[in-house]
């Protein structure tokens, strides 16, 4: 075996433990590296009214109320989903300029004994789409996609899609 | 250096004979310097023009998105300094291995001045993030696992360029950089896979899914002009960096010439 030879197997053996070590401290901290909990999760394992958790999910369609809480600042109540489950959430302050219904969003706050939640911050959660104004509004027109109720269809319906110019007064 | 040129091909079998001889034929200093001063020009003039195209394109003419608006355009640059930022990282690995390995002297070279360069991306991609972040996000920062591991990224890049400077025997630094490059690559894979591997604040990636990219072609197609562009730019900063450090090696090596001749007859 020549010094080069070895040197190169010295390394690949040092990686493949490096790689299993890591591997295995990733997959141990696994519940400590989420940065939220679905409502499915927090449903499982409620954590205790002391604690502050991370919720996070979609918000669902048809249940944002805002109001004006009894200090003067905007409060709103909506409900966050994994599909599965919902749990009801209480915040009071200004919510994020991306936040509406079907969006995703997480949320910091703690869990009631009554099951809702209040959320002292509320932060949004953009997916990864990305489409022109013209697109968009034109899935809407045709009924293929409501923003509400959740994710855009499948890119490869859209993604090359013509911009319609009538649209937009300057272009 | 001429040395080890001829040194390493001897006993190896034909083909790894074959790849060691057209890896080193470039050990050679002069020849390296020529061929990268003709490259040179050509990768500054492509990188500005298909820089100048694709930033005109992303900034001011590309459409808006439906719901971050103009905010996503920052994207035009965020992105491609994080393509940069695990590319150059995983440039830096082979460097790593080349020079652990073959002990190729230009890689020692190269991965010196590819480290602040490679720190710089990730210091733009990491603020441009947070610009991004405070808008549609609502904060400037979250500990969650992708802009954690880009900001243990960040550190090992800042790690690398120290250590190799720390020592008075270059050589040491060099050897002491490699291994540290080659021990912090774990963590290109985690930036990569911590969207998917956890629930992070962050999206998961739209360009390399694998089905088609979650992006309409209006905003693909300037991205895609910028990153490479930026690509080019990376890459004509590092080997402008790479011609002075050898060049420098030559002015110390026929300095020291000099101060040789000049005390032996005293």
């Amino acid at each position: 075996m020549t010094r080069k030879k070895r040197r190169l197997m010295v390394l690949l053996l040092a990686g493949l433990g490096l790689g299993t070590a890591t591997a295995l401290t990733l997959t141990a901290f696994q519940d400590n590296i989420v940065f939220f909990f679905s409502p499915s999760d927090v449903l499982a394992n409620p954590p205790a009214s002391d604690r502050a958790i991370r919720l996070g999910g979609l918000v669902e369609a048809g249940s944002v109320e805002r109001r004006t809480g009894s200090d003067g600042r905007p409060a709103a109540t909506f409900r966050v989903t994994d599909g599965a489950n919902a749990i009801p959430v209480t915040y009071s302050g200004v919510l994020p300029d991306l936040f509406r219904e079907g969006q995703g969003v997480v949320t910091l706050g703690r869990l009631l004994p009554d099951g809702s939640f209040r959320a002292t911050e509320v932060l949004a959660r953009h997916d990864e789409t990305y489409m022109p104004p013209e697109v968009a509004d034109a899935l809407r027109r045709a009924g293929h996609w409501n923003p509400a109720e959740g994710p855009p269809p499948p890119a490869e319906t859209w993604n090359t899609a013509p911009r319609q110019r009538e649209g937009r007064s300057g272009g | 250096m001429d040395g080890r040129l001829t040194a390493g091909t001897g006993a190896s079998p034909a083909p790894r004979a074959a790849a060691g001889r057209s890896l080193h034929r470039f050990a050679n200093p002069g020849r390296f310097l020529r061929a990268t001063g003709r490259l040179l020009p050509v990768l500054w003039a492509a990188a500005l023009l298909v820089l100048g195209t694709g930033l005109v394109w992303g900034l001011a003419l590309s459409p808006p998105d439906w719901q971050q608006g103009e905010t996503v355009r920052i994207m035009y640059v965020h992105v491609p300094m994080a393509w940069l930022a695990m590319g150059g990282y995983t440039g830096l690995a082979v460097l790593s291995v080349m020079a652990l390995i073959w002990r190729h002297p230009l890689a020692d070279l190269t991965a010196r001045e590819l480290s602040p360069v490679g720190a710089a991306a990730t210091a733009l991609c990491l603020a441009t993030g947070s610009l991004w972040g405070k808008p549609m996000w609502g904060t400037w920062w979250v500990w969650d696992a992708r802009l954690t591991s880009v900001l243990v990224l960040f550190f090992l890049w800042l790690g690398h360029a120290a250590l190799v400077r720390a020592f008075d025997d270059p050589e040491r630094g060099a050897k002491a950089g490699a291994i540290l490059a080659l021990v912090g690559f774990v963590n290109v894979p985690i930036v990569k896979f911590s969207v998917d591997w956890w629930n992070t604040l962050h999206q998961p990636a739209s360009v390399t899914r694998l089905d088609t990219p979650g992006m309409h072609v209006d905003i693909l197609y300037p991205l895609l002009t910028c990153a490479l562009g930026f690509t080019l730019l990376f890459a004509a900063v590092v080997l402008a960096r790479t011609r002075a450090a050898v060049m420098e090696r030559r002015v110390r090596a026929l300095q020291l010439a000099r101060a040789r001749r000049e005390d032996a007859p005293a």
